[in-house]
């Protein structure tokens, strides 16, 4: 038993299936991180955990009680919104303690938990004004006060950062992930940035379709990302996926790949199990740091592959370069140290960590276990 | 000069536009003119309309038709002038306005916050009685209001107009509240507020606009209205739309054109007092209103 | 949110409120609305005269009704007054709004000057042009004393031409908010789009044609719906300004229904011609409600 646990949570639309059969078991302090595209059904799990949408099958408990039915306001969880939803009528004040207000609790101790919030916040000197006249920073952080003040159970987050700058929403990212690490508080977070989910997350659901596509650590689903969606979509730029074959050279499974020219490099797999799939097509997943130039290379890996294949285009990006090939028919991103002195059309010899290679069943899109 | 005209992109040379202002003066000059008519002629003595020169200033100017119309014309059979009848408009039109306005906020709130199977429906078939022909209805409500023993009375004509107004205060209200974020809803939902809590205390304080609205055409058309007026009232309850139609077409005596003028502006005083003060607005919602559906 | 079995009292109370508020409203256009146009229509097929009777009579109403040369004459007043209302007030509406959206001096002021008719009862505009119009005091006479002694303009007491005075007083109370209609449309065009025709090379005349005109279709569709709805109900004006006269050259179907229903005391008659009216209207309402509705969702 967890904190909160979904258990077997299903939603429907009349006939329609959007949620199908959700099973996630939340501890307490933990962070949870809901991201997939727009549509995948993790604003609805997470409304369906507010009690904003009813749940047709299945069922959502918090602290072992079952939740099913029960009124938003008595399942003592708070909510950060996507536009941050702050009373444009109320002062920022009134935003903070309405929902103590409407609690019953005496206005004394709402003045207290407010000023407390407050100063953690560092929001003390606009409790008197209006939504209106705040930055998107400050909502932001209004927004978080009125959560936070309630002293919840669980702390939902709907993509509470999308409506900010991108740099802005570094930095508070930052302040959500302090307040985290401090408070220990357990939080259900949805987000459609991948970056947003690997940086806060002490574990991420990757959903799509209505599906929990993984379920596991950040780096679980970097690394042994369960498919080829999963595989996509945590990272950026996303992982190389291109057509391979499994070939055995010294009893060694190898994965052969077309170069630019049609002729084939072999490169050595980490994992010995590949050895079933002799002969078969597979998809290659490669992360594009993976790829780089000999020197970049990870010294820790025991296992670094070469190949020898012509630059398509060159795009320096400051801190890395990252360049383009022709591979395995598809056109693939290696991204090398900022100062790789490569230039398009250069036959260039790249150092491949094959230790960090994944391949995929090409049928079911699955990775192939190892 | 690109500059100046960033607001159309349209340019126009000068002839043209010597001619576009020559038409909207002219247009200006059409909707002013009864206006005008009605003003200069309610401030003459009779036989200088009689003589002619409706256009022409007052030779001499009096105030006399407008008490006459106010308080000693003869409408009906007595000659009470149009004062007791603008009361009975008064006591008619404040109670409707209200009741069909926060009728019309609170259904408005229902059909975009908190919907439901079916809503769309409803919704159609409220907004479908706006545009009845009232004639289907008359029949029938006159029975309706003698069986509640309402017939003839200021409350009963308040009940007509409120039923027959709830469809367009809803329609307004539900546009305007579909547009407002349904995620102050589900903040004010986990705060612990309840359905009214959140309509006073999240919906109400920022409906200002659309109350206005709301407000200014239900005036307007309930004070304006002659139909009801005419089937349901009886003569102590006629508005004053009615009481102004009898006295301009009492056959009896001297036509006294200067004092049905004076008339008709005080029928009229309300509801352009409304529109001069808060026309602005008005327009503003309506199109927010009707050409959106 | 619909209450499941098990859900708590809150959660329960929280859904029924909003149907009970609801409620009211709802009962009250039941039978208010829909009631009494099931009793109208059901009184068109009765024999009922001064009361609503209970005889049932068939289509006999309604055979009566057709056969009336006063009906007749009260569907081409229909026809003419309700074709000319529109088309004339569509045509001022939109070359007006037109007019005003090029940068116009003033527009604060003019507009206001459209618009107030908008605010007057048609028994006022009644009134009002009643008396402008009438050939012995109005118009016709100032033009006389004017020196301009060849003038005539006696229609509204001329039986061919009456009804085109009814229908310049309508015309004279609505075009200015149809004005509006249009305005409020052209200002929600997008100025890059006709930026990008200008470029093109586009004259003023062919960026209205072809590229701003077309996207008013909405607001068209609106004044169409507004103003037929209007033209349909018009019983006011021509109270005030004709009396449906001269003779009944200027009768409407709602004048007609209210003289049959209440004067003549011939109610099975008026409850027929109030459902013509309704179905009318209805033929126009329904599918735009539908429509507008549809794509709501």
């Amino acid at each position: 038993m967890g904190f909160l646990d979904i258990d077997n949570a299903t939603k429907s639309y009349g006939s329609v299936e959007v949620l199908h059969k959700v099973d996630i078991s939340v501890q307490e302090g933990e962070f949870l991180v809901l991201v997939g595209p727009s549509g995948c059904g993790k604003s609805t799990l997470l409304n369906m955990i507010a009690g904003l949408e009813e749940i047709t099958s299945g069922e959502i408990r918090i602290k072992d009680q079952v939740m099913n039915g029960v009124h938003p306001s008595n399942r003592n969880i708070a909510m950060v919104f996507q536009s941050y939803a702050l009373y444009p009528n109320m002062t920022v004040g009134q935003n903070i303690t309405f929902g103590l207000e409407m609690h019953g609790v005496p206005k004394p101790e709402r003045e207290k938990a407010m000023a407390e919030v407050a100063k953690l916040l560092q929001i003390e000197q606009l409790l008197d004004r209006k939504p209106g006249q705040l930055s998107g920073g400050q909502r932001q952080r209004v927004a978080m006060g009125r959560a936070l003040v309630r002293e919840p159970d669980v702390f939902l987050f709907d993509e509470p950062l999308s409506n900010l700058d991108a740099k802005l929403r570094v930095d508070m990212r930052t302040e959500i992930k302090k307040l985290h690490q401090n408070l220990g508080t357990t939080i259900v977070y949805v987000t459609h940035d991948q970056i947003e989910a690997m940086t806060l997350s002490s574990r991420i659901a990757v959903m799509n379709g209505g599906y929990v596509q993984q379920l596991g650590t950040p780096q679980e689903i970097y690394d042994t990302p369960a498919n080829i969606f999963v595989a996509t979509f945590m990272g950026s730029p996303a992982m190389n996926v291109l057509p391979a074959k499994v070939v055995m050279l010294n009893g060694r499974p190898h994965a052969e790949v077309a170069l630019f020219d049609g002729s084939m490099a072999q490169l050595p797999f980490s994992q010995d199990n590949l050895s079933h799939w002799d002969g078969r097509d597979i998809l290659l997943g490669i992360r594009p740091e993976t790829i780089t130039d000999m020197d970049g290379a990870d010294r820790k890996s025991s296992n670094i592959a070469t190949m020898t294949n012509r630059i398509v285009v060159t795009e320096p990006a400051g801190s890395d370069t990252f360049v383009s090939m022709q591979l395995g028919g598809r056109d693939v991103i290696a991204r090398m140290r900022s100062d790789a002195e490569v230039a398009p059309g250069q036959d260039f010899t790249f150092a491949v960590n094959m230790e960090k290679a994944v391949a995929f069943d090409p049928e079911t899109e699955n990775r192939i276990q190892g | 000069m690109s500059q100046a005209s960033q607001d159309t992109a349209i340019r126009t040379g000068r002839v043209a536009r010597t001619l576009i202002y020559l038409v909207l003066l002219l247009f200006a000059l059409f909707y002013l003119l009864p206006l005008y008519v009605m003003l200069v002629n309610s401030v003459k003595p009779l036989e200088e309309i009689t003589g002619g020169g409706m256009m022409n200033l007052p030779q001499v100017f009096t105030l006399e038709p407008w008490f006459k119309a106010w308080s000693s014309a003869q409408i009906g059979v007595d000659p009470t002038g149009l004062k007791p009848y603008f009361w009975n408009s008064i006591k008619m039109v404040v109670p409707a306005v209200i009741v069909s306005t926060v009728l019309g906020a609170l259904n408005g709130y229902v059909l975009t916050k908190w919907r439901f199977k079916y809503d769309t429906i409803l919704f159609g078939l409220m907004l479908f009685a706006c545009f009845i022909p009232f004639q289907i209805v008359l029949i029938p409500m006159a029975r309706m209001l003698g069986i509640i023993g309402l017939a003839g009375t200021t409350w009963g004509l308040a009940l007509v107009h409120v039923v027959y107004g709830i469809g367009f205060t809803t329609l307004y209200f539900r546009n305007y509240y579909a547009v407002f974020p349904t995620e102050l809803i589900r903040a004010a939902q986990i705060d612990g507020a309840g359905f009214f809590q959140i309509f006073w205390r999240i919906l109400l304080p920022s409906s200002g606009p659309i109350a206005v609205v709301s407000i200014i055409w239900q005036f307007t058309n309930i004070w304006n209205d002659f139909l009801f007026g005419a089937s349901f009232a009886d003569a102590n309850s006629q508005p004053m739309t009615v009481a102004l139609n009898n006295l301009v077409q009492s056959s009896t005596g001297v036509k006294e054109y200067n004092v049905h003028f004076a008339g008709a502006i005080l029928a009229a005083m309300p509801t352009l007092l409304v529109y001069i003060v808060a026309g602005r607005y008005f327009v503003r919602g309506l199109m927010a209103g009707s050409v959106k559906g | 949110m619909a209450a499941s079995a098990d859900a708590d009292f809150k959660t329960r109370l929280q859904n029924w409120i909003p149907k009970l508020v609801l409620s009211p409203s709802l009962a009250m256009m039941l039978v208010f609305v829909y009631g009494f146009i099931l009793f109208s229509v059901y009184l068109s097929f009765t024999d009922s005269r001064i009361l609503p009777t209970f005889g049932w009579v068939g289509w006999e109403n309604y055979d009566k009704l057709w056969r009336l040369s006063h009906w007749e004459t009260s569907l081409i007043n229909m026809g003419i007054f309700a074709g000319l209302y529109i088309v004339i007030c569509t045509c001022i509406g939109l070359g007006l709004a037109i007019f005003l959206d090029q940068k116009i001096r003033g527009e604060g002021l003019l507009r206001p000057i459209y618009l107030y008719p908008m605010a007057l009862s048609f028994i006022v505009t009644g009134t009002a042009w009643k008396w402008f119009l009438d050939p012995g005091i109005g118009l016709e006479n100032v033009m006389h004393t004017w020196g301009w002694t060849s003038f005539e303009f006696d229609w509204i007491k001329n039986r061919d031409y009456a009804i085109y005075t009814v229908v310049l007083a309508a015309v004279w109370q609505t075009s200015g908010f149809v004005m509006a209609m249009f305005l409020a449309g052209l200002r929600g065009i997008d100025n890059e789009i006709l930026r990008a025709a200008q470029m093109d090379g586009a004259s003023n005349w062919n960026l209205y044609r072809r590229i701003i005109i077309p996207q008013l279709r909405p607001a068209f569709l609106s004044a169409f719906v507004i103003l037929s709805h209007l033209a349909i109900k018009t019983f006011d004006l021509v109270i005030a300004l004709t009396g449906g006269g001269p003779g009944r050259a200027t009768e409407l179907p709602a004048t007609f229904m209210y003289s049959y229903t209440f004067t003549r005391n011939q109610m099975g008659i008026g409850a027929a011609s109030a459902t013509i009216m309704l179905m009318t209207i209805a033929a126009i309402m329904i599918p735009y409600l539908y429509a507008e509705l549809r794509e709501k969702r």
